[in-house]
C-alpha cells in the first residue's frame, strides 16, 4: 500500500515540484509510487507503452538508442532531480529510446493514466505540469541540437 | 609573470616581436587521435615567461607559421608546453615532430586570463574540446595558489571519452579535495560511466556563489555563447565572464589585420576578452 503522506513529503523535497502548491502536491502524490532499480535494469525500453514518468531521487540513468550491428549509443545521462520522459504526455504514448540504470536508482514513478486523468479533470493542474515540463523539454531540445552540431569535431584550417 | 598591456615578445621572447627564437622538442605526447602535446626548451637556454591564456607563433621550417596557445605551467620558465590539434598543414607538421626537432617560436602574445582579478572569487573554468589547453595554465595557476581563490570549479565538455584532453590530469584534479571537476561528453558507448550531455548542463548544476564568481570559458564559439547565457541566467555578471576567441591570426602584433574582429584585433586585444566588452560583436553575423 502506498503511503501518500510520505510520497508527498518526498515530492516537496524535489526541485521539480518546488513551485507546486500543497493541494497539487497531494493530488500528484496520489499518482506516485516509490520505485527502485538495480544497475543494468531498464526503467523503460524503446517502443514500450509510456505509462509512467519518473523522477530520479538517487542514482544515474543512461538514455540510449539502439542501432542494428552497433553498440547502444548513450545520448544523455540523467541524475538526481531529473525527470525521465515526456512520451506519456504525447500520443501514441510510446517510449522512443531506452532508459537504463547505470547504478542503483531510486525514484518516484507517476502513473500516466492517473496523471492524464487529473490533467483532464483539472486544467489548472494540466497547465502547471505543462509549465514545468516545457523548460525541461526546451533545454533537452537545445542540448540535442548542440550535440547534433558536433561542435568539438576538428574544423579544417581555412 | 607578465601582465596585460606589456609589449608582446617581452620578456619571454626575443627583443623584436617579429624575430623567432629556436626551440627544441624535448618530449611529444599523444593526447587524442589528432592532438599532441610538445614540450619545448629554448636553444639559447634563456627562460621563457608567459601569462596563462597567452599564445605563441610556432614556425615549422618550410611549411608555415600558426598561433598556438600555451598549455603549460606558467611557473615553469624552462619548459614551454604547447598542445596542438592537427587540422591543417602546419599544425599537422607540428604534431608530427619528434624529440630533438627544432621549431622557431615567437611570443608570447595576447591578453591573458584575469588570474589576478579572480582572486577572492569562486572561479569557474568552462572548457569545450581542445579549449581545455588554453585554460590549463590558469587552472594549474589556481591549484598552485589555491588559497587566493574561493571555490575552484572545472567544467569540461568533450566529444567522446576518447576525445578528452589531459584525461589523466583531469582525473587527478578530480581527486583533489580542494577543487571540483565535472566532465561530460556529447556521445558515449555503454561502458562510459561519466556524464553524457552538453556542458551547459554542468554549468546549470555547479555549486558556486553567482554574486562572487568569475568565469573563464574556452571552446567553440557556440558552446561559449550558451555557457555565457547559462552563467548570466544563474546570476553571474557579464563583466566577470571572460572568453578566449579564435580568429585567423597571422602577425600576432596587430599589424596585418587578418584577425580583425569589429574594432578589435584578436591577437593584440585578445584572445581573452571580457564578455560585456564583446557581446555586441557576437550579434553581428558578418564578423
Amino acid at each position: 500500500m502506498v503511503d501518500i503522506h510520505s510520497v508527498s513529503e518526498l515530492l516537496k523535497d524535489l526541485e521539480f515540484f518546488r513551485e507546486f502548491g500543497e493541494a497539487t502536491i497531494e493530488l500528484l502524490a496520489g499518482c506516485a509510487t516509490n520505485v527502485a532499480y538495480r544497475p543494468g535494469d531498464y526503467v523503460f525500453r524503446e517502443g514500450g507503452s509510456a505509462d509512467a514518468f519518473f523522477i530520479i531521487r538517487h542514482g544515474d540513468v543512461a538514455l540510449e538508442i539502439h542501432a542494428p550491428g552497433r553498440e547502444p549509443l548513450v545520448f544523455e545521462t540523467l541524475h538526481p532531480g531529473d525527470a525521465i520522459g515526456w512520451s506519456w504526455m504525447v500520443p501514441p504514448f510510446k517510449w522512443s529510446y531506452d532508459a537504463r540504470c547505470r547504478t542503483v536508482v531510486r525514484g518516484l514513478s507517476f502513473d500516466a493514466t492517473c496523471l492524464r486523468g487529473k490533467m483532464e479533470a483539472d486544467h489548472e493542474i494540466g497547465y502547471q505540469l505543462m509549465r514545468r515540463f516545457l523548460p525541461v523539454m526546451s533545454r533537452r531540445l537545445l542540448g540535442a541540437r548542440l550535440q547534433l552540431l558536433d561542435l568539438y569535431a576538428a574544423e579544417k584550417a581555412r | 609573470m607578465r601582465t596585460a598591456g606589456e609589449r608582446p615578445g617581452a620578456p619571454g621572447g626575443s627583443a623584436d616581436p617579429m624575430v623567432p627564437r629556436p626551440f627544441r622538442v624535448t618530449r611529444r605526447r599523444r593526447e587524442t587521435a589528432d592532438t599532441f602535446t610538445l614540450d619545448l626548451v629554448a636553444e639559447d637556454g634563456k627562460p621563457f615567461a608567459f601569462a596563462p591564456g597567452q599564445f605563441n607563433m610556432l614556425y615549422v621550417h618550410g611549411v608555415g607559421e600558426v598561433p598556438i596557445s600555451i598549455s603549460g605551467d606558467p611557473a615553469d620558465g624552462t619548459r614551454l608546453v604547447h598542445t596542438i590539434r592537427a587540422v591543417g598543414k602546419v599544425s599537422a607538421a607540428l604534431c608530427a615532430m619528434k624529440r630533438g626537432d627544432l621549431v622557431a617560436l615567437r611570443g608570447p602574445y595576447g591578453k591573458p586570463w584575469p588570474t589576478v582579478e579572480a582572486e577572492g572569487h569562486d572561479v569557474v573554468f568552462i572548457a569545450g574540446g581542445v579549449g581545455l589547453a588554453p585554460l590549463r595554465p590558469a587552472i594549474v595557476h589556481a591549484i598552485a595558489n589555491r588559497h587566493r581563490f574561493g571555490k575552484v570549479i572545472v567544467l569540461y565538455g568533450a566529444r567522446s571519452p576518447a576525445d578528452m584532453l589531459f584525461a589523466e590530469e583531469v582525473q587527478r584534479w578530480r581527486g583533489l579535495f580542494s577543487m571540483e571537476v565535472d566532465a561530460t561528453v556529447d556521445r558515449a558507448g555503454p561502458d562510459w560511466l561519466g556524464r553524457v550531455g552538453v556542458v551547459t548542463k554542468l554549468v546549470e548544476r555547479a555549486e558556486f556563489d553567482p554574486a562572487h564568481t568569475l568565469a573563464m570559458i574556452c571552446g567553440p564559439e557556440v558552446m561559449m555563447r550558451f555557457s555565457v547565457e547559462m552563467l548570466t541566467r544563474r546570476g553571474v555578471a557579464e563583466d566577470r565572464i571572460y572568453v578566449s576567441m579564435e580568429r585567423n591570426m597571422k602577425c600576432a602584433v596587430g599589424f596585418c589585420g587578418h584577425c580583425q574582429w569589429g574594432s578589435a584585433f584578436v591577437c593584440r586585444d585578445g584572445p581573452v576578452f571580457r564578455h560585456d566588452r564583446i557581446a555586441h560583436l557576437n550579434a553581428i553575423r558578418e564578423l
